[in-house]
């Protein structure tokens, strides 16, 4: 009789520890992730609910914050005995993370598949001296967008190929009385001012560093500052452009107040968006001009990986998520703000439909893509270009002078 | 009751607030100054002792004098204008005119509103292309083209200040008003009687009562404006071309971005040692005026 | 009372007129935005007036479907009101006996000018050994942690707001009732406290809006949704991808809403609350 008692209440105890049991397993996981460029928030969410259901045990928290304060968040959160699993990072930041310790090592997690099936170009995205800090997860660069109409209406029948060309255009639609200011970049004190600049570093095949030291004060990097100052001086860039990020920079130009803009991939179907934009339609992409003699196309590398901090305590889970997240299926899914890390996903009719001209841009502009400088002081080297770079606009010193300012204040 | 029993007691009543604050001030504190001496990063190095490294470079470079003149600049005419506009609309809301008492209710609102919430409402105010200052002064005929407000070295400290004052300007104006009603009637009758001009009557009669309150404002406005941080994070970052980077913004990107808290402590410690100056300074003042005041 | 002339009255009426503008333009701007549709927002030239009423805003930030913006939106308001509740009542009960007791034993009144002088502490002079201490505790992204980190600011400010409010509450009163032979808690209890309420009530709304308005610590010790305040969720709200401005605003008016309540219904408390403080303090 007792002993039929225990079984009975053994066997509840199992039936009730399995009922209960997906409850308890549940690992929840902490994502950080950027509201800008690239997926939406919306995007991200529908990818998470995709994963969560495939995987009723593991629950993910998302959390947004803007891309100025993504570098601080992950830095400030290592604190944290609960803080992010998975972490979105830009393409500069590796070295400083790895130098730090902030993220995880997973080069040996990273199958050949995955090895051979992703863009050689996306790899580096994530690799800090020969080592894996993640996957790339947004393959970004940026392009040279522009409203078909406008340029149309000035008469122009294809965009520029060289910077200069830009130029000779941007000064036709402004005398033809179209737009006051035909171009809008920018150029705000943070770092899109530094990608506009790094692509015309590229344009000018410039250099930021040799050998570790600084190398931005002459040659290509110095022209491509003259190119911008020349640019806003000349009325042809919209003077705004130095208080705007790629958010205030597509707002303008989905209302038909730029003929041309510099932005991420992810514009060209929002502007494209009737709900949301007047110049739907309209809207052409080419990758960034060429310099005569020098470059046919120019790009910076945007790019982003997802990594999984020291910190995590589930970094299985996390890598879990991060290989779904990068997975080719869920990345042909959502390929209209952000195109796909795998090669074969630019021949997929079911990724190019509808962005045939985007992905023409993309496949010239990412295989050009030119990148910032790898180093664990970068933070304050950017703080230093972009202080330099806002200053040469405003004529407070010369484009040279600048420069030799940043240098000098880069920690470098 | 022996009077040492009575202060022991008292003590024994503060113990609960100054052992929080110990924990949560006092210490930090002297943590922040061993901290100064030391090439600690934020995250993970302990660091080590240095000595005045750390003071002699933020003290020598260019970024600490530019943020502490943008900081000055930024104090100066913000409080200036507080007080002035301040006691301004207190004379007016002492007068009688219809409506007065909905406008004096009015007048809290500005200060209600959290700053995240005032700084984010001049920022979209401000916007070059949708703003609504741009399209109200375009619309008067003020201005013939759209200006970049936030992003022109002076015209951005302008307009953070503008942001600024409208939204503490009311305080001040509330204290003052509520001084003002403290002067008794049959002291403005007398001087009336006496034919005091308006400014003589404002200066020998009014101010007096007025000076006491409004120096505890000015001494807060003036703290409260030297350590500014949130309305700059919003509406500039700092920005254009660091003309409006204040010291506190300065210490974050130090200690925070670049994670360098061995020299984010001791750019701290110069900043409170600042503010230390000024208010030891005020101090006197406020003894000052409430002694010529009574 | 002196008798106007037409003309000052006039120039009463014109700037009073004038301060009403000011004061209440930006505050109805921010409301048209959040109601406005967004092309009105983003027509040059401006549209002063919505075209029609657009409450989408508010019902995407209230919503409270799992994983969704607006979640995101109302954790945050959750977590101010915990934060900012806790804080100030943490600060309250620390207020009242320091409070009282600097009130009656002037002789430790230093101790008090010392606690309120770290009022002048720029926070960023705390912000490292204070991340570092909630980092080695567990306390980063906390609600507790936070609210703990507030009391640097709420402590002083309540306690400093209390002694002036005992100042004003006769000894005799208490000397009546211990002579009666009630012990001091009693007497507090009983005489003192119920004496004290509206200074009470006073200081924690103080406390309150304090604790609402904070952004710093909340942007250094907090990472997602389990601690992160309104005050941060909406300058990363106004520093994201939002095409629409009027989601901003609306987001801002939520966020004002509470204070602004408060600041209209309590006025004259809390202007006299301050003046007080300010003349005998």
């Amino acid at each position: 009789m007792l002993k039929s008692l225990k079984v009975t209440l053994a066997t509840a105890a199992a039936l009730g520890a399995f009922i209960a049991s997906p409850a308890f397993a549940e690992t929840k996981i902490n994502a950080l992730f950027m509201a800008q460029a690239a997926y939406s928030e919306a995007d991200v969410r529908a990818m998470t609910d995709a994963f969560t259901k495939a995987n009723p045990d593991i629950s993910v928290n998302l959390e947004f914050v803007p891309y100025e304060g993504l570098h601080d968040k992950t830095v400030l959160a290592q604190g944290s005995g609960s803080g992010y699993d998975v972490v979105l990072f830009d393409v500069i930041w590796p070295a400083e993370y790895a130098t730090n310790n902030v993220l995880v090592d997973v080069s040996s997690k990273i199958t050949p598949e995955m090895k051979e099936g992703v863009l050689p170009g996306a790899w580096t995205t994530v690799q800090y001296d020969g080592k894996s800090y993640g996957m790339p997860w947004i393959l970004d660069t940026k392009y040279l967008f522009y409203n078909k109409e406008i340029l149309g209406k000035a008469g122009i029948a294809n965009p520029p190929k060289t910077w200069d060309e830009l130029k000779e255009q941007a000064k036709i639609i402004q005398d033809k009385g179209l737009l006051k200011t035909p171009i809008a970049w920018s150029w705000s004190q943070a770092e899109a001012a530094i990608c506009d600049y790094a692509t015309l570093v590229s344009a000018y095949k410039g250099d930021f560093l040799k050998d570790g030291k600084v190398a931005f004060t002459e040659g290509g990097a110095l022209d491509a500052l003259n190119y911008m100052v020349d640019s806003y001086k000349s009325g042809l860039t919209n003077p705004n452009s130095k208080e705007f990020l790629e958010e205030d920079v597509r707002k303008v130009f989905q209302n038909g107040d730029a003929a041309f803009a510099l932005n991420w991939t992810y514009m060209y179907n929002m502007a494209n968006d009737p709900k949301d934009s007047k110049v739907a339609g309209k809207v052409g992409v080419v990758p960034a001009p060429g310099v005569d003699g020098k470059s046919e196309v120019s790009a910076v590398n945007g790019s982003m990986g997802l990594g999984i901090t020291t910190a995590s305590k589930h970094p299985d889970e996390a890598w879990k998520y991060i290989t779904f997240m990068t997975s080719q299926a869920t990345q042909n899914q959502y390929a209209k703000l952000s195109l796909p890390i795998w090669t074969s996903s630019y021949e997929d009719p079911a990724v190019t439909k509808g962005q045939e001209e985007l992905i023409k841009a993309a496949k010239l502009g990412l295989a050009a893509m030119y990148p910032r400088p790898t180093t664990p002081k970068y933070q304050e080297m950017s703080t230093a270009l972009q202080q330099a770079i806002q200053e040469a606009l405003l004529g407070q010193s010369s484009p040279e002078d600048a420069l030799k300012a940043a240098a000098d204040n880069s920690g470098l | 009751m022996s009077s040492t029993w009575l202060t022991t007691r008292a003590w024994l009543l503060m113990l609960p607030l100054l052992a929080v604050m110990i924990a949560v001030i006092g210490w930090p504190m002297i943590d922040t100054v061993r901290l100064s001496f030391t090439d600690a990063k934020l995250v993970g190095t302990e660091g080590h002792f240095v000595g005045l490294d750390n003071y002699v470079k933020m003290l020598t470079g260019n970024n600490f004098q530019r943020a502490l003149v943008n900081t000055l600049w930024f104090s100066v005419i913000s409080v200036t204008a507080e007080m002035v506009i301040g006691v301004l609309a207190a004379l007016l809301l002492n007068q009688e005119f219809y409506g007065r008492t909905v406008l004096r209710a009015l007048m809290i609102l500005p200060w209600a509103l959290p700053t995240i919430v005032n700084a984010t409402l001049w920022r979209l105010i401000y916007n070059p292309e949708y703003g609504a200052l741009n399209a109200a002064l375009t619309q008067l005929g003020l201005i013939s083209e759209y200006r970049s407000w936030l992003g022109e070295p002076g015209l951005a400290m302008a307009a953070l200040i503008v942001a600024d004052c409208w939204k503490n300007f009311p305080l001040v104006a509330l204290i003052a008003l509520a001084a003002l009603q403290a002067v008794p009637r049959d002291v403005i009758s007398a001087s009336l009687v006496d034919g005091a001009s308006a400014w003589n009557r404002f200066r020998y009669v009014t101010l007096p009562y007025l000076a006491g309150p409004l120096m505890v404002a000015l001494v807060l406005r003036t703290i409260e404006a030297f350590k500014v941080f949130d309305i700059v994070w919003v509406m500039t970052r700092g920005g254009p071309a660091n003309s409006t980077r204040t010291l506190s913004i300065l210490v974050y990107q130090e200690a925070f971005s670049f994670q360098r808290a061995g020299s984010g402590a001791s750019l701290a410690l110069i900043v409170t040692l600042i503010v230390t100056l000024l208010a030891v300074a005020y101090g006197a003042l406020v003894r000052r005026t409430a002694g010529s005041a009574a | 009372m002196e008798r106007k002339s037409l003309l000052f009255s006039i120039f009463l009426h014109a700037a009073a007129l004038l301060l009403a503008l000011v004061i209440l333009a930006p505050l109805v701007w921010l409301f048209i935005m959040s109601i406005a549709p967004a092309a009105d927002l983003a027509a040059k030239p401006l549209k002063w007036w919505p075209s029609t009423v657009d409450l989408s805003r508010y019902a995407s930030l209230l919503t409270r479907a799992e994983n969704s913006a607006g979640a995101a939106f109302t954790a945050s308001l959750v977590n101010s009101i915990l934060v900012a509740g806790m804080a100030s009542i943490a600060a309250i009960l620390l207020a009242i006996p320091a409070g009282w007791a600097v009130s009656r034993t002037p002789s430790i009144g230093w101790s008090l000018v010392l606690v309120i002088g770290t009022y002048m502490l720029p926070p960023v002079a705390l912000a490292v050994p204070l991340y570092m201490a909630l980092a080695h505790f567990g306390m980063l992204n906390s609600v507790f942690g936070l609210a703990l980190v507030y009391l640097t600011i709420l402590a002083p400010f309540t306690t400093w707001l209390m002694k002036s409010g005992f100042d004003g509450i006769p000894r005799e009163i208490e000397a009546a009732a211990m002579i009666d032979g009630a012990g001091l808690f009693q007497t507090l209890r009983i005489v003192t406290l119920p004496l004290a309420l509206p200074v009470i009530a006073t200081s924690a709304l103080f406390a309150f809006l304090l604790a609402w308005d904070e952004f710093f610590y909340a942007l250094l010790f907090t990472s997602d949704q389990r601690a992160k305040t309104l005050t941060v969720a909406i300058a990363d709200l106004a520093g994201g991808r939002v095409s629409d401005y009027g989601l901003i605003a609306a987001a801002g008016v939520l966020a004002a809403l509470p204070p602004v309540l408060v600041g209209l219904l309590m006025q004259r408390a809390l202007i006299s609350g301050l003046t007080n403080g300010g003349v005998k303090g």
